[in-house]
């Protein structure tokens, strides 16, 4: 099934052995020029990329206090080094959080501070941990940059709050503006500028399947369920990753979605031009990216005149929609201020809930016995609700409304602790194959724990990467990739529709 | 003055100029540099007195790291309470009997505290020390430097607890010395004792104060600048916006 050795289940999270290098063969593809062009970066590696490698990573520090701080503080105390489900899972050195902090540190260290330059002058750099940028560091960190998902679990245990996330991001910058960018992610940003998402799935295209959704949905419970597009003056504009489109279990969030909103009885729509939720400008570090995808969502805003806009299920782009779109596309003054902009789908069916104005019928889902992943994104870099962990409670109260049978997986896996599925971060993609099944590994055991003694069928989660990633990953570790589940799929299952209400 | 003594006052003038302009300037830049975008760790506070009250667990019980490692956080909890036990311990060193303080603390409890802190700094150094040659994963994270730093503290523990155990300095003139260092002479320049262990105590750490803002020692006033710990959990009730952030939209609005 695979041309590399799958990860052993333990009953637990057992940290392994380190081994030098196991990883360093991994790299994704190299984005060729037609691909970097759209995102301003250079199409190949560029004249004296040393210096200017370097010059990059001065004027970042300089923009972000994040790398400046954590650059400088951290103490090697190694209280992050059993913490990364990469190193968990491969046994790699430089996949601990701190080693691959240090593939950029180092240069930090031989170029900004003072110990680094005096002793790079008495040819004893590594005396400091420093190093020269030289193409055994660029090849490193192409490898070990792209097994890293952003996913900020290292960030809860250090304690200064060191996030690796932010490095990986500099790092990848700083590749892409020395025309070393990565294929996957690139393209995607490049199809999101030309068509509007992620899968470069074009108006007409989208329309038909939304259409086609409509008719499923009629013929499975004869009730005229919308999915509109474009339509001017509705109250409400929902953003959602284009995997939700047609990509299996997120579809079936999709129409739970469009369930809630049919019985909330309120005037929505998607947009064709901002058609995606997902914003891989994060990943690749570039805060213009970052900024130009967002801004898609103000403009479609903006021409369709809605009032409220709600995300879909997806954890990096609720990342960047509760955290930064207000930075980088707000203010949203011509928005309803009764609402928080923008808002989750949970926090919408939440809400419904709460006022009674849904019905579930719990039996629906009876056939399954229910545990749920928290995203890293959503976990430890948003919140949902007015209180600190809303995040977390918020997926958990609508899977218990709408199922009878839920089991948290061990404490130490889920909640802020939460593993990330392993395909985070712009590694969903089958150049990385290796690094995401043994990445998935300690989410895998934790699921399994649940499966032996609490008898689970099923996984639920919110984002979309994580969705796609378990579905490949589940079947090598014996699961079935139907095992996971979209969160508003169990509300789909179970909501009563047509429930009238006043 | 002796010679000697003219060496090391120069010696501590030069390394407490080091100490303050460096660590003054690296806390402008941390301070100075924007920060773009809201990273706090979640669940984080939603208001600024949550966030000094995240802070003050971190600074104060070492909360992360807690949650983190047992060893590491017992060893580094050990080593910074006891430091800052032995700190107390030295005021009396460095200030006269006139001085505010001195009602408000007990002298007894402070010294007692103080001497026995320095085993507690040799502990959790040792403890630190064993961690970075026996554990696989932070001994590949090591570099000299790490090292040293621990071998310095540790020397700089040994060199006092000898002093409070095994030979005593005339403390009294060492306070002197500090004294007339720190009115810059004002009432006369006195000479330091010298005695061995003394002196190597003093020099260990004058060099611990001027490698202290060239090193990952910066770790201290660096904490205070994390984002992810400083940060408030309210990115949607109020805009946030970078500088150069801002400089985007104004050259949108423009074009």
């Amino acid at each position: 099934m695979a041309d590399f050795e799958i990860p052993v289940l333990n009953e637990y999270t057992r940290t392994p052995d380190l081994k030098k290098g196991v990883m360093a063969h991994l790299k994704p593809f190299v984005a060729k020029e037609v691909l970097q062009q759209p995102l301003n970066f250079p199409g190949e590696l560029v004249e004296n990329w040393e210096e200017k490698a370097v010059a990059k990573l001065g004027e970042l520090k300089g923009k972000y206090r994040s790398l400046q701080v954590f650059l400088d503080i951290c103490v090697k105390c190694g209280a992050c080094t059993d913490k990364c489900h990469y190193y968990l899972g491969t046994s790699d050195a430089k996949n601990m959080p701190v080693a691959r902090q240090d593939l950029l540190r180092q240069v930090y260290r031989r170029y900004y501070t003072f110990a680094g330059k005096f002793w790079a002058k008495l040819g004893m750099p590594w005396m400091v941990g420093a190093k020269d940028m030289t193409k055994d560091v660029l090849d490193d960190w192409y490898s070990y940059y792209h097994q890293c998902s952003q996913c900020r679990r290292c960030s809860v245990y250090c304690p200064y709050g060191i996030d690796t996330a932010e490095i990986s991001m500099a790092a990848r910058e700083i590749m892409d503006s020395i025309g070393v960018g990565q294929k996957y992610c690139n393209e995607i940003i490049g199809k999101v500028y030309k068509i509007g998402n992620n899968l470069g799935l074009p108006e007409p295209a989208l329309a038909d399947t939304l259409e086609g959704l409509e008719e499923e949905v009629k013929a499975d419970t004869g009730v005229d369920v919308k999915f509109p597009l474009d339509v001017k003056g509705a109250d409400i504009l929902l953003i959602t990753p284009s995997a939700d489109f047609f990509a299996e279990p997120h579809v079936d969030g999709l129409i739970g979605y469009a369930k809630v909103f049919h019985e909330a009885g309120v005037n929505w729509t998607m947009s064709s031009y901002a058609s995606e939720a997902a914003n891989f400008g994060m990943f690749i570090g570039s805060y213009e990216n970052m900024r130009r995808i967002s801004r898609r969502i103000r403009k479609a805003a903006l021409d369709l005149g809605v009032k409220r806009i709600v995300f879909g299920e997806c954890g990096h782009a609720w990342r960047v929609a509760y955290s930064f779109l207000n930075t980088l596309a707000g203010p949203w003054d011509f928005l309803d201020p009764r609402y928080p902009v923008p808002q989750h789908i949970c926090e919408f069916t939440f809400d419904l809930m709460k006022q009674g104005k849904l019905e579930f019928d719990k039996s629906q889902n009876d056939h399954r016995v229910m545990t749920y992943h928290d995203s890293c994104n959503v976990a430890r870099a948003s919140r949902m609700g007015d209180k600190p962990g809303g995040q977390m409670t918020i997926p958990r109260e609508i899977i218990k409304a709408t199922c009878n049978n839920f089991h948290d997986m061990p404490k130490d896996t889920i909640g802020e602790a939460t593993f990330c599925c392993g395909g985070g971060g712009g590694l969903l993609t089958d150049d990385l194959m290796e690094v995401r099944v043994k990445g998935a590994q300690p989410r895998m055991e934790a699921l399994k724990n649940v499966v032996d003694n609490n008898g689970v069928t099923h996984m639920a989660a919110i984002c979309a990467i994580c969705k796609a990633q378990f579905t490949k990953v589940l079947p090598y570790y014996g699961f079935t990739m139907d095992q996971i589940v979209s969160v508003h799929q169990l509300v789909s299952d179970a909501i009563v529709l047509n429930r009238k209400t006043d | 003055m002796s010679a000697l003594s003219v060496f090391y006052a120069i010696l501590f003038y030069v390394a407490t100029l080091i100490l303050v302009i460096g660590v003054v300037r690296k806390i402008t830049q941390y301070a100075r540099t924007p920060a773009p975008l809201k990273i706090p760790t979640t669940p984080a506070p939603t208001t600024q007195t949550g966030v000094v009250l995240r802070m003050a667990r971190e600074v104060v019980l070492f909360s992360s790291l807690f949650k983190s490692n047992k060893w590491t956080w017992i060893f580094g909890w050990l080593f910074h309470f006891s430091l800052l036990l032995a700190f107390f311990r030295h005021l009396r060193y460095a200030l006269t009997p006139d001085c505010f303080i001195w009602p408000l603390i007990d002298l007894e409890l402070v010294q007692a505290a103080g001497k026995y802190a320095g085993l507690g700094m040799a502990a959790g150094l040792v403890g630190l020390f064993g961690r970075r040659i026996f554990v696989d994963r932070v001994r590949y994270i090591s570099s000299p430097s790490d090292y040293f730093m621990l071998i310095l503290l540790l020397a700089i523990a040994a060199s006092g607890l000898s002093m409070s155990f095994v030979s005593h300095p005339d403390i009294v003139n060492l306070k002197g010395f500090i004294l007339s260092l720190i009115t810059l002479g004002w009432n006369g320049w006195v000479n330091m004792p010298t005695d061995g262990l003394l002196i190597t105590h003093l020099t260990l750490v004058i060099l611990l104060m001027i490698i202290f803002p060239i090193s990952k020692l910066l770790h201290a006033p660096g904490v205070f600048f994390s984002p992810t710990r400083n940060q408030v959990d309210n990115p949607r009730e109020k805009r946030h916006i970078s500088p150069w952030g801002k400089a985007l939209d104004d050259a949108e609005a423009d074009a």
